[in-house]
């Protein structure tokens, strides 16, 4: 069924009777040409391309749960693309080009809103540092615009501009960055996967991999044996236990990364602010709640909550940032497993098993990449090479010293 | 999360910063391992779902470095030991 201002107005008349489920609810079949595990945005999102743009049929997506109940849902729907390395930045620029054709392309609505980002400035060494990604950002056909002081008043007078510690000095902004309604793209991508055939199978596990001779013949679930000529992994948080089942240990520490949102207030912020002093960041959703997030807490866990010290210091953070936000209260908050990856930068890439496709280590940046993350693994499943915005997402880049370090931190996941 | 240190009794684990899984004990010898054994060492990780023996030094503290063991579902402690004491009983010389 397709979608539109037309056939909302008929059902309206109608009584809504016309409806139907969005996707169907398949039995898996004996074997398939493709089975992506994980039916999140990366998983989803790969199938759809593998279907639409790569004319693939034969697909299977394998979820553990309910689709995109993982971390696409638990996001705080950040879009942008505002990075400084030359492994990075095409690959984001490419994200947000399709981001910004995305409900058209699938016929859903994921309320893309380009509301704009902006990136606080608090001393000269950042303005230069911005300037330089700003630059970046024009050579990779992004936008940037580096603000003044006044400018950002413009834009929020109500900032703590003369912050004793950490003044607001400037800012650099991506008008083109913004917010997307995060369980929409899931269920777009689900229902328009499906639409093309694609079989998407909910409440089964991958338990094992059936793997023979250095090739994978297909995964065992709790839904019985599965045949695949090739399999794509895009589990990000659990890339470790399910990669386990071919053997294979990556470079990659699951942590957790904790969100909040507040009571629904009058419109305060329009677009998506981050505090360069502290780590902190902010956008008001569409209901008025104000959602923000900080560090993950920095140590290693499977569990989809954080502790209060995380909480204490996001909370000191959006109060250095926004003192009128004192009294307002919160009202949830909730964790999500990240793949923290050694050098804060994914993996899209083959493995040493042949069949066997890798998609994670996404860090917590891994929603705005959704579009291109799906495309080019779909890209790399399909044709059995990289996309070229997705080539230093390789494996062996800690080996042959390619890292794609944004932060400069080296090989200590929970500091990215 | 509370950490008991075996000298200091239950201290915040806010006073600690976290390093990662206690194999970074097992440095490989630079001279004599190959880069393949270095690489494993440097940037692969187990990163188990459930229990975990892993580095944290307190630093607002005494300055030891502790091997947890802690689950990473649940965030329980089950076991602190002295680092040194790791390393002596895999026969490191400190």
């Amino acid at each position: 069924m397709r979608y539109s201002g037309f056939r909302v107005i008929a059902e309206a008349l109608t009584g809504h009777k016309g409806w139907k489920p969005v996707w169907r609810d398949p039995d898996p079949q004996p074997e398939y040409d493709y089975i992506i595990i994980g039916g999140g945005g990366h998983g989803l999102a790969t199938a759809y391309y593998l279907a639409k743009e790569f004319g693939q049929a034969r697909i299977a997506v394998l979820e553990k749960g309910y689709l995109g109940g993982g971390n696409v849902g638990r996001n705080t729907t950040i879009i942008r693309s505002n990075y400084l390395l030359d492994g990075n930045e095409p690959f984001y620029e490419f994200s947000l080009k399709l981001w910004e054709g995305l409900e058209q392309d699938f016929n859903y609505n994921a309320m893309v809103s380009q509301r704009g980002i902006i990136n606080l400035i608090h001393t000269d060494a950042q303005r230069d540092a911005a300037t330089r990604r700003g630059n970046a950002m024009i050579l990779n056909g992004a936008d940037a615009e580096l603000l003044s002081r006044e400018q950002v008043r413009a834009l929020y007078p109500w900032l703590n501009f003369d912050n004793a510690r950490f003044p607001i000095k400037g800012a650099i902004l991506q008008r083109r960055g913004g917010t997307v309604r995060h369980d929409a793209v899931a269920w777009g991508y689900a229902r328009g996967a499906d639409m093309r055939g694609v079989d998407l199978i909910q409440n089964c596990e991958v338990t094992g991999m059936r793997i023979e001779n250095g090739r994978i013949l297909g995964v065992e679930t709790s839904r019985g044996y599965i045949g695949a000529k090739k399999v794509g992994v895009a589990v990000a948080g659990s890339s470790s236990k399910v990669m386990a089942h071919a053997g294979m240990r990556l470079p990659i520490e699951s942590h957790v990364l904790q969100a909040f949102v507040s009571e629904g207030l009058k419109p305060l912020i329009d677009g998506v602010m981050t505090f360069g002093a502290g780590h902190f960041y902010v956008s008001q959703s569409d209901k008025g709640g104000l959602v923000f997030g900080g560090d993950i807490d920095g140590y290693n866990s499977y569990a989809q909550r954080g502790n209060l010290p995380v909480i204490e210091d996001v909370a000191e953070g959006g109060m250095a940032l926004m003192p009128a936000i004192g009294r307002v209260r919160l009202l949830r908050t909730w964790g999500g497993i990240m793949d923290m990856s050694m050098d804060g930068s994914p993996i899209i890439d083959r493995t040493g098993i042949e069949g066997l496709y890798f998609n994670g280590g996404w860090c917590y940046g891994g929603f705005k990449a959704t579009p291109a993350s799906g495309w080019c693994f779909a890209h790399l499943l399909a044709k059995d090479e990289s996309h070229i915005t997705a080539r230093a997402y390789r494996f062996d880049r800690f080996l042959k010293g390619l890292m794609i370090d944004e932060k400069g931190q080296g090989a200590t996941p929970n500091l990215h | 999360m509370i950490i008991h240190h075996p000298i200091l009794g239950p201290r915040d684990a806010q006073e600690f910063v976290y390093l990662g899984d206690a194999s970074l004990i097992d440095r490989p010898d630079g001279m004599t391992a190959g880069v393949e054994a270095f690489h494993d060492y440097a940037y692969n990780r187990d990163n188990p779902a459930g229990e975990h023996r892993e580095l944290w030094y307190h630093e607002q503290g005494d300055r030891s470095w502790l091997v947890v063991t802690r689950n990473t579902v649940t965030h329980e402690i089950s076991r602190v030991e002295l680092a040194r004491d790791v390393a002596r009983s895999r026969g490191r010389s400190k």
